[in-house]
């Protein structure tokens, strides 16, 4: 790879990573969310596995990401507990005002979702970048 | 809690599955996992099907949204029926997996598929919407693929391929099916559509919705002639993906067809109802003729899927209260006895080394408790009295008669002949005969043996007993024909218009 390839994705690496976490959170009340975010952190690292190699990407994403995935879906289960003790219905969210800003256990889903898609796809490009590199 | 008793067995296999996944690096942990969701998911289930014994339909819309707008789960007799039986068999498959299970197999994400696979089967039975139900297949679909490439053979990715190519297309079909019924309709609530529905001026886009539904569901249910993925993919996977996927797959499918064939249209009128009943003489024959050839246990198990989903759709093509009654009783007995089979020849593999029936044998002598095991569920499924079988075949056979229609019972005990020929055929080969190659039969381990002999006795507990369960089937059927009953539960007995376009 060239070095000035290599050398730029580590910026863009961090750069989709926080643009990521924008949209993530972004999606409370306007287009984005987990979905997005969790796209765009996965294109992250799939940037890293693509300039540096696919070793160095799992390095950086610490977990496996299987083991992403069912954090991911385990967080998103646990966000739908709350709502069994209110009303009796699983997903039906809290919310609570905490000065101007409004916060609910739906964002604890969503994470959750962002949290599935890195891992879905990352462990799909991974394998695919993996069997190329051989 | 009480009103949540139908959300339990869809989310402990949901927390189940997740928990799995992220126990990837210990394989130990995950097992325990797995058997103490699918533990507790039974007992969930045991306690539905408690609930609504008496007649009760339970409902509830997920995040407080009032149907029809909401997403809303529902159950009645036959679906916690279902949901139980299906828990069940999951439940014996995981135990049968301690001792089949490789190293291998569970670093490929056998247990997290697994409990998705029942998220999906279970979220399939329980969901009261339309496109929800569409959601569970896809759900199943994916998990399902994830559990046929478990080796990653060469043959097994060429049977995944075959059976994701027609269950996308089937899939695809449903979506433009449900979108279809959404144009012509207003609403996706499967009890809102019962009472719009009719209320419907009769269209081309309806009828086309009706057919399209037929074929999607019947591809999910391997009917003749789109069931030539079934015995091209089944056989591939390991013995315990196939035992689940012969057990529920299928039923699924069937399921959703008796769901959408009795509250959505009506199966009597126009021209729904021969071309059903050709259908299921169809599935019936084919099924059979084509286990005739075959000398792969799993082939010819899988052959035999077929043919025993062509009774259960005899039911529907009757579709008098007993015949439904008799689908009902079918579908129990079929999927306890099918994966059943399946188990057995997962152990006769273990004991000669073989699927193929030509390889094998001197299993009467080796293991005469394994022999005995057998016996069970192939005479069963072959409709030997005093056996569940033979009063599944009894009532629908029975109902095909009383319904005037004679030639689909005369079909249908004609293949019940055949199915003996094929039972027999593995009998003699894998049991009867010496081992071709004179090689002493290995030791099948108990774990094996159990949920084996778990499923025999509740198939010998229906033959000697068939009483409760036929009772509990025909109010099953009851409450599945009359769609008052469910609208009722929606409404709170007044029949509120739906959303009409």
């Amino acid at each position: 790879m060239s070095v000035i390839f290599s050398t730029m994705s580590r910026l863009f690496f961090v750069l989709m990573l926080v643009a990521s976490i924008y949209m993530l959170f972004r999606g409370h009340n306007e287009p984005g969310g987990g979905f997005i975010g969790g796209l765009f952190a996965a294109l992250a690292f799939a940037l890293l596995a693509l300039a540096d190699s696919v070793a160095a990407a799992r390095k950086a994403l610490i977990v496996h990401p299987v083991v992403l995935i069912g954090c991911g879906l385990f967080l998103a289960f646990l966000s739908g507990l709350p709502g069994l003790f209110s009303d009796g219905s699983f997903l039906t969210h809290w919310w609570a005002e905490l000065g101007s800003t409004h916060l609910g256990t739906a964002t604890i889903f969503d994470i959750g979702v962002f949290m599935v898609v890195i891992g879905g796809v990352l462990a799909l490009v991974f394998r695919f970048y993996e069997g190329v590199e051989q | 809690m009480f009103d949540t008793l139908l959300l339990w067995p869809v989310i402990l296999p949901l927390a189940g599955a997740a928990l799995a996944a992220a126990l990837h690096a210990f394989p130990a942990v995950q097992r325990q996992v797995a058997l103490t969701t699918m533990v507790l998911t039974f007992g969930a289930s045991l306690f539905l099907v408690d609930a609504v014994m008496e007649g009760a339909i339970l409902t509830k819309a997920f995040g407080g949204w009032m149907p029809p707008f909401g997403i809303v789960f529902v159950a009645d007799r036959f679906s916690a029926a279902m949901v139980v039986i299906s828990s069940l068999l999951a439940l014996c498959a995981l135990v049968f997996a301690m001792g089949d299970l490789r190293q291998r197999q569970v670093r490929s994400g056998f247990y997290p598929l697994f409990l998705g696979l029942m998220i999906g089967v279970n979220g399939a039975f329980l969901t009261g919407d339309i496109f929800n139900l569409y959601v569970w297949f896809e759900v199943m679909l994916i998990a399902t693929l994830g559990l046929i490439t478990l080796d990653r053979t060469r043959a097994q990715i060429d049977g995944a391929i075959k059976y994701a190519v027609l269950n996308l297309f089937s899939t695809i079909l449903f979506l433009m099916a449900v979108g279809l019924l959404y144009g012509a309709t207003g609403t996706l609530n499967m009890a809102d559509l019962a009472v719009v529905l009719p209320q419907t001026e009769p269209s081309a886009a309806l009828t086309l919705t009706a057919m399209m539904f037929l074929l999607a569901f019947g591809i999910k249910a391997g009917f003749f002639p789109m069931f030539f993925w079934l015995p091209a993919s089944y056989h591939t996977a390991s013995i315990i993906v196939s035992a689940v996927f012969a057990g529920l797959l299928t039923k699924v499918g069937v399921y959703a067809l008796f769901r959408v064939f009795t509250l959505l249209f009506e199966v009597d009128n126009g021209t729904l109802k021969p071309l059903i009943a050709v259908i299921a003489a169809g599935t019936m024959l084919f099924g059979v003729f084509g286990a005739a050839i075959q000398w792969d246990v799993r082939r010819i198990l899988s052959f035999h899927i077929i043919s025993q989903i062509g009774y259960i759709m005899l039911g529907l093509a009757v579709a008098t209260p007993l015949a439904l009654a008799g689908a009902v009783f079918y579908i129990i007995h079929h999927i306890v006895v099918k994966a059943n089979l399946f188990f057995v020849a997962g152990a006769i593999h273990r004991a000669t080394g073989s699927f193929d029936l030509r390889k094998s044998g001197g299993l009467m002598k080796a293991s005469p408790l394994l022999a005995v095991l057998f016996a069970i569920p192939a005479l069963s499924l072959a409709g030997i009295p005093p056996l569940s079988g033979f009063w599944a075949k009894f009532m629908v056979v029975d109902a095909s008669f009383q319904g005037e229609a004679a030639w689909l019972a005369a079909v249908a005990l004609f293949v019940g002949l055949l199915t003996i020929f094929s039972m027999s055929k593995i009998w003699i080969e894998a049991f009867w005969k010496e081992h071709p190659r004179a090689v002493r039969a290995r030791p099948v381990p108990a774990v094996m043996l159990v949920p084996i002999a778990a499923l025999g006795i509740i198939t010998l507990a229906i033959g000697f007993n068939p009483e409760p369960l036929v009772a509990f089937s025909n109010l099953a059927a009851e409450s599945m024909g009359d769609r008052t009953q469910l609208i009722g539960a929606f409404y709170g007995g007044e029949h509120t218009a739906g959303v009409t376009p």
